[in-house]
């Protein structure tokens, strides 16, 4: 009896210490896996004397449902640009008060009014990048620049496309010359078919993997973000990047402050201690992405500067597109994917 | 507490009736209405979602998923019912041991033991490593449904061994002596003694592994390279990408009803009075 | 030679399991930060793992749930399976039916599911209601592994002690239980491992900081997960098979005396 007691009272304590309750003040952050140097968070929490409750999610899909359904109370959300929109119509977010954030002048002029947010009321950008292809400048020979690599035959089983069907059909429908963007059946059926016809040159579908395996030289060739591009380039030195010629995509993850934000003059506050020049470099240290601070962007060191991958020429940038929230149309991008992946 | 009692069982089948009941009525809701963003208040009832799944690209699916976790579960069969048995056959001090340390493995995260065997398999892993030390071809390990099935009976083989374990541990040795003093030899005593007795076990065993084998969506992605889709990706996709909670739903619950005419399937051949096994 | 026969079978088996660790725990020294290269041996991962305040929070957490869970499971699944058993045929059968639903629902059905519960009732999403989904999916398992147990039960012995004048609580705390031990002990086993790695159903269910190893490994995948989950799995896995065989040697003890 005497165990059975001490083990209840065990149970009882762990499950107590479980219930926080705490006086002070916390903020609630939902971000990406690894997307901040967490230094950063301690500092805040000492500078400013709160806690931060800080939780990770593993695609902006898993957060939006989470959010959308409701019972959330996060002060910050750090996702990618299309989302945000989705999040700016469906009136899940509240707009900001710049006041709080004097480090915006520093924010790139290029990346503010952008379709996602015209007029600039929702969002602070955070990092962006680029879709492209890596490859290894070993097996493939001479100077890649299209998206043609990708279907190239002699490199068949060789070649990873990404489980992912915005990506996957933005290189299809670049490659074809048709906006990313678009809701033209007729050309998301040719993006399909020309998706279909590459699927026995690849090797596989992957999310997340693509950096550890360009890294071991398992694939030669990849879709890729930029921003894991630049890590796999950092440990194999016999890898490249770049942006296709026709054009490719371009991404922002962004920080808005959601409807139900219980702090919002402190998290206004967090996004502008993070986006000061120091805090972005700092970030940026860790994060690798490329920057959208201005001073910070005169800053980094050199290899991260030479690296198209996280310094891409303005010629890329300006032939490149955002992905937009294309609400209920995006049934006929998963229709053509799932078509794809079940072939 | 009357130990007869099938009262017993009550306090839980409120919890089953708030916790599991209530929300599966919420997915079947799901199922049979249309997504009405607009107007909360205008349900419209279709069997529509349900009609959707009848297209070859979905059936194929699902034809695939069955197939590869009926394939895992009796993999998981045949190498988990003589690993129970041996284990049973281990000196007591040691037994607590090893079924430990069989279990140990799945406390460390699936995911990361998933990637562990890409790096076990893959064309720069592992074994291929190994095998061009000794000049021997690269085989293609990974990104196919031999991977997957690999993955599966990695991940649930100690989920049959476990029940047929339990249920071979307690087995009266003397019916075992008794059989073979009737003079049987080794392998009808198998069958017609030990097997049987095993069977709940065996049953349980087949329903832990052959369910999340079904609906398991991070060993398909992971291990078949995303190539051949099996129906829990397409629930999760659904779900969370497509947001198609009606269409999702609806596969839920055609998902439900096959297992449960497995299960009974699986009933009519096993009804056995004596072992009183149902499920 | 049968005895080698089986003794080589298991340790093929328990090769095939522990495969994987192996190469978990190799990695945890690797100084590069990507699976696809060897960078050299290091310590580096093991001290950042002091560190990092987030892999201790989820750490806590985890154990914590993992082990509330599965105790809160076993008495529950234990109790009920007993009640199951004593059943009519066609009441248990719609009764384990409902059972298995969570076994047979793709998790992210549950978790959704079990979402949607919670937040119409208007119940924050945290600790409390992770707790909740997790006993929700382990209890089935618990009924699952003592059922069969209680199928092979001797009722003759039961009968005989109630006819002796035992209590119902005596012949359920003397003659029922022991019999059942290892199905009791095989589904709290279950239930805790089941708890320890789950992902979806936890992620759906959580809110306010709480979280746990596997939200935190899934959620690092995009970047390249960071070898110190290596190094933590590694320590877990040695605190663990310490504790084995500690427990070993005091029963080996015993069994001696």
């Amino acid at each position: 009896m005497k165990k059975h007691l001490i083990l209840i009272t065990i149970l009882f304590a762990l499950v107590l210490s479980g219930c926080n309750s705490s006086k002070e003040e916390t903020l609630d952050i939902f971000n990406y896996g690894q997307y901040i140097d967490e230094e950063l968070l301690v500092e805040f929490e000492e500078e400013f004397g709160v806690k931060i409750n800080y939780q990770e999610y593993p695609t902006p899909e898993d957060m939006y449902t989470k959010v959308k359904a409701g019972g959330t109370d996060y002060d910050l959300i750090i996702t990618g640009e299309y989302m945000i929109e989705r999040m700016i119509s469906e009136d899940m977010v509240q707009k900001i008060n710049f006041d709080n954030i004097p480090n915006y002048q520093y924010i790139d002029e290029n990346f503010k009014n952008q379709p996602y947010d015209p007029n600039n009321e929702y969002s602070v950008p955070y990092f962006w990048g680029t879709l492209g292809i890596v490859y290894n400048t070993e097996v493939v020979q001479g100077n890649p620049d299209s998206w043609d690599l990708l279907w190239n035959e002699n490199y068949s089983g060789q070649i990873l496309m990404m489980d992912s069907q915005r990506d996957s059909l933005a290189a299809s429908l670049k490659k074809l010359g048709y906006s990313l963007n678009t809701t033209i059946e007729s050309e998301i059926e040719d993006a399909k078919n020309l998706l279909i016809e590459q699927k026995p040159l690849v090797m596989a579908y992957i999310v997340d993997e693509a950096l550890d395996m360009m890294i071991a030289d398992e694939a030669a060739i990849s879709l890729i973000w930029s921003g894991e591009a630049v890590a796999a380039m950092g440990e194999n030195d016999k890898l490249n990047y770049y942006i296709p010629k026709e054009g490719s995509n371009i991404w922002i993850d962004a920080a808005c402050i959601p409807k139900e934000a219980a702090n919002k003059d402190l998290a206004e506050k967090f996004i502008n201690f993070v986006t000061s020049k120091e805090n972005t470099l700092k970030n940026i240290d860790y994060v690798w992405y490329s920057t959208v601070h201005t001073e910070a962007a005169k800053e980094v060191e050199e290899f991260l500067y030479d690296n198209p991958a996280f310094n891409p020429s303005q010629e890329s940038i300006n032939k490149s597109e955002m992905f937009r929230d294309l609400g209920d149309n995006l049934k006929l991008y998963d229709d053509a994917w799932t078509e794809v992946i079940a072939h | 507490m009357n130990v007869k009692s099938k009262y017993l069982a009550y306090p839980y089948s409120i919890w089953m009736m708030i916790f599991i009941l209530f929300p599966l009525f919420l997915i079947f809701l799901y199922s049979i209405t249309l997504r009405n963003p607009n107007d909360i208040k205008t349900i419209t009832f279709t069997f529509e979602n349900f009609a959707k799944f009848f297209n070859p690209i979905y059936i194929n699916v699902l034809i695939r998923s069955i197939s590869v976790a009926t394939l895992s579960t009796i993999i998981c069969l045949f190498i988990g019912y003589p690993a129970a048995y041996l284990l049973t056959r281990v000196n007591e001090k040691n037994k607590g041991l090893l079924i430990l340390l069989f279990i140990l493995p799945m406390w460390m995260n699936m995911l990361l033991r998933t990637y562990a065997w890409m790096t076990i398999l893959g064309n720069t892993g592992l074994i291929n490593s190994f095998l061009s030390l000794i000049n021997l071809p690269n085989v293609n390990l990974l990104y196919n449904n031999s991977a997957v099935i690999l993955g599966m009976v990695y991940n649930f083989l100690p989920f049959m061994v476990f029940p047929i374990y339990t249920a071979l541990n307690k087995m009266d040795r003397s019916l075992i002596e008794a059989a073979e003093d009737l003079g049987a030899d080794s392998f009808t005593i198998f069958r017609k003694v030990i097997f049987p007795l095993s069977l709940p076990g065996v049953v349980s065993g087949i329903v832990m592994v052959f369910m999340p084998a079904v609906s398991t969506f991070v060993i398909p992605r992971l291990l078949g390279g995303g190539k051949n889709v099996l129906i829990g990706n397409l629930i999760e996709k659904l779900f969370l990408v497509t947001r198609d909670w009606n269409f999702g739903a609806a596969l839920s619950m055609i998902i439900l009803v096959i297992i449960f005419i497995s299960i009974k399937i699986l009933n009519v051949l096993k009804i056995d009075k004596e072992s009183g096994v149902s499920i | 030679m049968k005895n080698k026969i089986s003794k080589l079978y298991l340790s093929l088996v328990f090769l095939f399991l522990y495969a994987p660790i192996a190469v978990l725990v190799v990695y945890s020294f690797n100084d590069s930060k990507s699976r696809g290269t060897w960078g050299g041996f290091t310590f580096k991962w093991y001290l950042e793992l002091f560190k990092d305040r987030d892999i201790k929070s989820a750490l806590y957490y985890t154990v914590t749930i993992a082990i509330v869970a599965a105790v809160i499971s076993t008495i529950v699944g234990t109790i009920s399976a007993i009640g199951i058993y004593n059943m009519k045929t066609n009441r248990m059968n719609l009764f384990l039916n409902i059972n298995y639903l969570p076994i047979i629902n793709p998790d992210i059905v549950t978790g959704i599911a079990l979402m949607i519960l919670f937040l119409s009732a208007n119940i924050k999403l945290g600790f409390i209601t992770m707790l909740l989904a997790h006993i929700t999916f382990d209890i089935p398992y618990v009924i699952l592994s003592v059922l069969p147990k209680l199928k092979q039960l001797d009722n003759n012995i039961t009968e005989a002690a109630l006819d002796l004048g035992a209590t119902p609580f005596y012949s359920l705390r003397k003659i029922i239980i022991p019999q059942i031990k290892p199905g009791i002990i095989t589904g709290f086993l279950i239930a805790f491992t089941l708890s320890i790695d789950d992902f979806v159903i936890s992620f759906f269910t959580t809110g306010s900081g709480v979280t746990n190893l596997s939200i935190e490994i899934y959620s690092m995948a995009r970047r390249g997960i960071s070898p110190t989950i290596n190094a933590l799995s590694s320590l877990m896995l040695v605190v663990v098979l310490g504790l084995l065989l500690i427990i070993n040697k005091r029963t080996t003890l015993q069994f001696k005396e």
